[in-house]
């Protein structure tokens, strides 16, 4: 059955379960005391009738391949036997296109047993998982059915399912997580089997190639992130000093100062600026910015490399003080007014107010709008390809050319790549290394926030 | 700030006509005069006087016409139904109705004979003159010591730390809350309970040494035991400061007020000796509400 129709059924089946749900509970409401509302008892038979059926359909088809799978390799013909894991693998994939497809291979004749086992298997798995799904839901839909009595308190058990319900949405965010990590983190761990650990964190030298015979040319390859680690954070801290100043004064003025009609539209037209494609601000770093920054530079005398980290430092900047004002607009406007009347009743002007009561306010609000921006800085990457280059100069000086974590990782992964190499997997390596920089990054402005933080009420 | 109304044609309309809308409370005698304020306005030695004062929201008018003198360290109540503009008034006078927007007040407002909306006049000073103490206790998300050196430390009271500390420890102890506070003077103000919370508003708001303190029903979030204390401490800060009290509680008005003004519609229908208000109210309207007939 495809997908499209299975789905369609039980959406069917959910409504009639619903609505028969509710007609019982109709039905004996007029005659007796209910614990809940029909509604309730609707819902709560519908989910019966269908979540356990669903379930044995999810957990069936995600181990049937498994079994089939099992099952197949083991009447595979004698000639087979002596076959490695992985060609044992191959063969069971060209049993499956033989099946299904006219695909013809050499080993056709010889697999023609296996490929009959294998439809063979297949047909009595969707029968059974079709029987047994249809079984499970009668007989919970008959438990069910049964239990709707106006004794049955239907509203506290649909609770309880709206309960499971979210309780399963989170932790299906939270186990993808986990689930990210974990496989950044083993595939790294590949890596460090090849370049060792300290040479990747502490190395200052990055030239990630390897070579694929021993007496290739070039063949030297060096992991030394360091020097992508200080670009990151010179073009990240060039950004957010363009960014939290502007971000923040411009918030305060809408806020605070700003009459409502400039508000009504200075607001949105500052959101217009998160709106914009970050390559529509990588062409505009490197065509209009960076050659400015250059012409600029050479009038005073300095070199400046024609791709800067000024120039991807700066738009990046722009692009996202929107971040910084709109959320520290919408804490500063959270402040209750009452604090802002009691500071003006002292005699206090705007700007005494705004340092001295709203800032310390709004801070931990202000501090959590500055933490995304940063984590935004650390993750573009289109204006730092376009913007900054690719070569990993190991620097400070925002003059000249650097790159960046994010910009490696696509470099390392764009074209045909062997998923094995050590070049390929140094991409996860740095990516682990990222987020357990974007990590630190929030636990230290937490402490900060919780340490600086004048809670109101 | 005695900006042009933006529609004198329409607040012209509603002069004249009292009673604004169709959807509005009607007062109960419709043919009442409200425009005259029955009862003696002036009195000798005013430390403000308030003269043909008119409020507008916009295009509505909250206030209309208001002359009142309030006397030299009296307590004065303004007692009145939900919307009469009591509370509106009372802002007018150290102007925090400058913070909102499309307020215009018109007419004159004398502190000391010099009008507080005169062009020249400058709100800092003015607010250090004449503090304010709200409906609800708003203490800064601050330690206790740093909400009542907040206004000291703004106006560059102190000339050093042993003066700011002096100026906090009178200022609680005139708000008798020293004692309960002494010990922990460096915790938030928000931990301290409602009515502690409103003390310290008020110990916030005489640590400026204002001369004269308004006060928007400083008691109407509190129960009643912290409701006699704040009672109780208006009455000790009569000798130094003249007060203005606006206050929904009759019996509270009766207890702290010297003299009381009766609001309605926006209009000052009577004021005078808060004994005779609430024993022998002249204005028909005043004699129903302190009656209990509505409000």
């Amino acid at each position: 059955m495809p997908i499209s129709t299975l789905f369609t059924v039980i959406l069917l089946l959910l409504a009639v379960a619903f609505y028969a749900g509710q007609r019982k509970a109709l039905g004996f409401r007029a005659r007796a005391q209910t614990q809940a509302l029909p509604f309730y008892h609707g819902a709560w038979f519908a989910v019966y009738l269908i979540a356990p059926a669903c379930a044995v359909l999810a957990v069936w088809s995600l181990l049937d391949g498994v079994l089939i799978k099992s099952m197949v390799l083991q009447s595979l013909p004698a000639q087979f036997s002596g076959a490695s894991d992985a060609e044992r693998e191959l063969l069971y994939s060209e049993v499956s296109r033989l099946a299904y497809s006219r695909f013809s291979s050499t080993n056709a004749d010889a697999l023609q047993g296996s490929v009959g086992t294998y439809m063979s298997l297949n047909a009595t798995s969707l029968k059974i998982k079709y029987t047994l799904s249809a079984m499970v839901m009668l007989a919970c839909g008959a438990w069910a059915w049964l239990r709707l009595q106006p004794a049955f308190n239907a509203r506290v058990r649909f609770e309880r399912v709206v309960l499971a319900l979210l309780l399963g949405s989170a932790c299906l965010a939270i186990f993808t997580t986990v689930g990210i990590v974990f496989s950044v983190l083993f595939e790294a761990l590949r890596f460090f089997d090849t370049v060792p650990f300290h040479e990747f964190v502490f190395g200052t030298h990055w030239s990630p190639q390897m070579s694929i015979r021993e007496d290739q040319v070039g063949s030297s390859g060096a992991f030394g992130a360091v020097p992508l680690f200080v670009g990151t954070l010179l073009i990240s801290a060039i950004a957010m000093t363009v960014a939290v100043p502007l971000g923040l004064l411009s918030a305060i003025y809408l806020s605070e100062y700003a009459s409502r009609s400039f508000r009504a539209w200075a607001k949105p037209a500052l959101e217009v600026l998160a709106g914009i494609p970050t390559v529509v601000y990588g062409f505009f770093a490197a065509i209009t910015v960076a050659p400015l920054l250059r012409g600029f530079g050479e009038m005073l005398g300095l070199s400046v490399a024609s791709e800067s980290a000024l120039a991807a430092g700066l738009v990046m900047g722009v692009m996202i003080i929107p971040f910084v004002s709109s959320l520290s607009d919408d804490v500063i406007n959270a402040v209750p007014q009452s604090l802002r009347d009691a500071s003006y009743a002292l005699g206090a002007t705007r700007s005494e107010t705004i340092r001295q009561v709203i800032i310390p306010a709004a801070l931990p609000g202000i501090v959590g709008g500055i933490l995304l921006a940063v984590s935004r800085a650390i993750g573009e990457t289109m204006i730092v390809v376009m913007a900054a280059g690719l070569s990993a100069n190991l620097t400070i000086n925002p003059l000249e050319a650097v790159t960046t974590v994010t910009v490696q990782i696509v470099t390392l992964l764009v074209g045909d790549q062997e998923f094995d190499s050590p070049k390929t997997l140094a991409a996860f390596a740095l990516g682990l290394m990222l987020f357990v920089t974007t990590l630190c990054l929030n636990v230290i402005a937490l402490k900060v926030v919780r340490k600086y933080r004048e809670q109101y009420d | 700030m005695s900006n042009p109304i933006k529609n004198p044609l329409a607040a012209e309309q509603l002069v004249a006509d009292p009673v604004p809308s169709a959807g509005e409370p009607i007062s109960m005698h419709p043919d009442a005069d409200l425009s005259k304020t029955v009862g003696k306005i002036e009195v000798k030695n005013a430390k403000m006087s308030m003269r043909s004062v008119d409020v507008f929201y916009g295009d509505k008018q909250a206030i209309f016409d208001v002359n009142l003198d309030i006397a030299r360290n009296e307590v004065i109540a303004m007692i009145g139904p939900s919307g009469c503009g009591k509370s509106t008034f009372l802002r007018c006078l150290n102007r925090m109705n400058d913070t909102i927007e499309n307020c215009k007040v018109t007419g004159s407002v004398l502190l000391e004979g010099e009008d507080i909306y005169a062009t020249k006049q400058d709100v800092v000073p003015l607010r250090a003159q004449v503090g304010m103490v709200f409906q609800k206790p708003n203490p800064f998300p601050k330690s206790i010591y740093d909400n009542v050196a907040y206004g000291p430390r703004i106006h560059g009271l102190a000339h050093s730390n042993v003066d700011l500390d002096e100026i906090v420890e009178t200022s609680l102890q005139r708000a008798g809350l020293w004692s309960e506070v002494k010990d922990r003077l460096d915790q938030p103000g928000t931990g301290l309970s409602g009515g502690q919370q409103q003390r310290l508003c008020i110990a916030r708001t005489i640590a400026v040494s204002p001369e004269v303190i308004l006060m928007d029903e400083p008691c109407s979030a509190l129960d009643p035991i912290a409701t006699a204390k704040i009672e109780e401490l208006i009455d000790e800060l009569r000798s130094r400061f003249t007060i203005a009290i606006v206050t929904h509680s009759m019996q509270q008005a009766a207890r702290v007020s010297n003299r009381t003004a009766y609001f309605h519609l926006g209009y000052l229908v009577e004021v005078g000796k808060t004994d005779d208000i609430f024993t022998n109210p002249n204005h028909k309207l005043t004699e129903d509400y302190i009656t209990g007939r509505f409000g």
